[in-house]
């Protein structure tokens, strides 16, 4: 888009505004009170409105002032790291601590550039020992070794 | 006197074998992690606190104190050694620091920086003691409407003493208090923002949003471009400075541990700021200076005595007036609430031994940090060769357990992934992630004083502006945000922070 001047002003703006609109959506039935006896939508709804007003200003700003586009977005980096951090939330209660670590390690170890199967391998077998030893043994965390799905 | 009596209350504490032990492991944890390419202070510590929770108070806050010094430490180290400064307080360092390494002077730019610190982290320990009490004690008798004022000057100095776009900061900090409010309304009980989720009636543990956008946030930054790293395998020698090294060094460690002491007292100040005005200021003064960026000793010795001074007096607000002044500070609060200590001056007549023994261990914590950094710097230097295509799942998993242990619940796993991209997300758009941390620490405290100042009013917002102490803050504030955004000043704020060396 071409009126688009300054893409990480105009979206960082955008962004401001939806959130402060969502925040005052959602705040819409809390109850606003008066000045003297606040209610609880009271103060979230006047932060958002200063917001989306910040928001309107950083937006303008992105159609009036020129600068370089956001550079080197890694989207793999992004995908891999986040996959892997909520595989190992769904993991660690289901299939235990050592599946979910090495579950978590074996996917984000694909974002690097320099990423080799071989030590990746090591590496997750090693922590997931490490973590089961220091955190479920040791420190004794309540996380099971053998999660149910492996009939632990 | 009474600073003798006090300074002997802190000694007992810190003193006891236990808590030498928390402040040594502290110290030696902070550094071996911090050290790690990529991981900066708030990082470490954010990785590191579920560790500290089933301590008792005051030696889970030694503890991390001790991880603060450390990590800032190791954070040098690597500054020095391959010029990857883990975070924008050893910025500076890595400019005269990777010219004495690679002169062959690494190991004088160690030691240099560790008796910098060390020094620093001396006088500033007495400053914090000596101005803690007198301003507690003012703090006391502040009310609500004083509060409401000193957190909104705090928030706005945050902003204004760092770089950056300063709408944009703003913003972040607004965004971080309105997630501050998730959770159950404490004077209504109505849940606000939760999606009738029951994880989030409690609100969002603050080591969630820690660790998703400064520890994976960081991460993803840090898969973008994964230059290649030019490993350091020479032998270090000639630790010792002679005694030429010392009369060079001494008038910039002054220096900076004056500027970094009276910097590291600002709302907002703290490391980062007393290391980038010392080297300004070095770099000015120096008889030296034309050598500057061309690893001179100076350059190396004031910044970091400057950002250990900051960082120890940057504690000065946090004790005595709940207000943290950067994000580390905001984890430490954190920390405290977690304990059950109402973070504020009545921590100091409350909990004397707590305050005093936080106090005296920091001297220890420093004192620690020479005697075990310098024999074991090949230590150090072996942890700068771990590849970070490896290190980064297993900080992951770090972070991932240390997540899910906080209430045993796969629901803040699956938080915390989300505020790793939204933390990514907003970086991308050059809006920094520590005011939001900022923002979100204070939330609640700011909606309770202002709800409590305008009972006391009766609604009437007048009572801002007609107490004094309350006035004189807010009027900081406005004034701090005109200044900056004069357009004279904007420049030279500009300059101050893009270091030209």
């Amino acid at each position: 888009m071409s009126f688009i001047r300054s893409p990480k002003d105009f979206y960082a703006g955008l962004v401001f505004i939806l959130v402060g609109i969502a925040f005052i959506w959602l705040a819409r039935d809390y109850g606003f009170g008066t000045a003297r006896r606040m209610g609880p939508g009271y103060f979230p709804i006047v932060l958002s409105s200063i917001l989306i007003c910040i928001g309107l200003v950083i937006g303008v700003r992105g159609v009036a002032v020129t600068d370089a586009p956001p550079q080197g977005f890694t989207f793999k980096g992004l995908a891999l790291v986040t996959f892997g951090t909520l595989l190992f939330g769904v993991l660690v209660r289901t299939a235990g601590v050592p599946v979910a670590t090495a579950a978590l390690v074996c996917i984000s170890a694909v974002a690097s550039q320099r990423f080799n199967w071989k030590p990746t391998l090591v590496l997750a077998i090693g922590l997931a020992v490490f973590c089961v030893v220091v955190f479920v043994y040791a420190l004794g965390l309540p996380m099971p070794v053998r999660g149910p799905w492996l009939g632990g | 006197m009474e600073l003798l009596t006090n300074l002997y209350t802190g000694l007992e504490v810190a003193l006891t074998p236990l808590n030498l032990l928390y402040c040594l492991g502290g110290v030696f944890v902070g550094t071996l992690i911090g050290v790690l390419p990529g991981l900066g202070p708030t990082a470490t510590i954010a990785m590191l606190l579920p560790v500290t929770f089933g301590l008792p108070p005051v030696s889970a806050l030694i503890m991390l104190a001790g991880i603060y010094y450390g990590a800032q430490y190791g954070g040098s180290t690597t500054a020095i050694l391959i010029n990857l400064p883990g975070e924008s307080s050893s910025v500076v360092t890595a400019l005269d620091g990777y010219q004495m390494a690679r002169q062959g002077k690494a190991g004088l730019a160690l030691s240099t920086a560790a008796l910098g610190s060390f020094f620093a982290g001396t006088v500033a320990t007495f400053l914090l003691a000596l101005f803690a009490p007198p301003l507690a004690e003012i703090a006391l008798k502040f009310g609500p409407a004083e509060y409401f004022s000193l957190m909104v000057m705090g928030l706005v100095a945050s902003v204004v003493l760092a770089h950056g776009s300063l709408l944009k900061a703003l913003a972040m900090i607004l965004l971080g208090l309105l997630l501050g409010l998730v959770g159950t309304d404490v004077t209504s009980g109505t849940p606000r923002f939760t999606f009738d989720t029951p994880e989030l009636a409690d609100g969002i543990n603050f080591v969630i949003v820690a660790m998703g956008m400064f520890g994976l946030g960081e991460i993803i930054r840090n898969l973008e471009n994964e230059e290649t790293r030019d490993i350091f395998s020479r032998k270090i020698s000639g630790l010792l400075p002679r005694w030429q090294d010392f009369k060079d060094m001494t008038p910039s460690v002054l220096r900076g541990t004056a500027l970094g002491s009276a910097l590291g007292i600002l709302p907002g100040g703290g490391a980062m700021l007393a290391s980038f005005a010392a080297y300004s200021l070095e770099k000015k003064v120096s008889k030296n200076s034309k050598n500057f960026g061309k690893g001179a000793i100076q350059g190396v010795a004031a910044p970091e005595s400057a950002n250990n001074a900051g960082a120890q007096t940057s504690f000065i607000p946090m004790l005595t007036l709940g207000i943290p002044s950067n994000p580390v500070m905001a984890l430490m609060i954190g920390a405290m609430i977690i304990q059950g200590i109402q973070p504020g001056p009545q921590v100091m007549t409350e909990q004397p031994t707590l305050f005093w023994g936080i106090i005296v261990s920091m001297w220890v914590g420093n004192f620690f940090l020479v005697v075990l950094n310098l024999p074991m710097i090949g230590l150090w230097v072996r942890m700068l060769t771990a590849p970070y295509h490896l290190l980064y799942p297993a900080i992951l998993v770090f972070c991932a357990i240390g997540v899910f242990s906080l209430n045993n619940s796969d629901f803040d796993v699956y938080l915390m992934a989300l505020f790793g991209v939204i933390g990514y997300g907003l970086s991308k758009l050059d809006c920094e992630p520590a005011p939001l941390l900022l923002g979100f620490i204070l939330g609640p405290m700011m909606e309770e004083y202002l709800r409590r100042a305008m009972v006391l009013s009766r609604g009437d917002p007048m009572v801002f502006v007609e107490r004094p102490i309350s006035a004189t803050m807010l009027a900081m504030a406005v004034i701090g945000l005109i200044v900056v955004l004069l357009p004279t000043i904007r420049k030279k704020r500009e300059e101050a922070f893009t270091e030209e060396g």
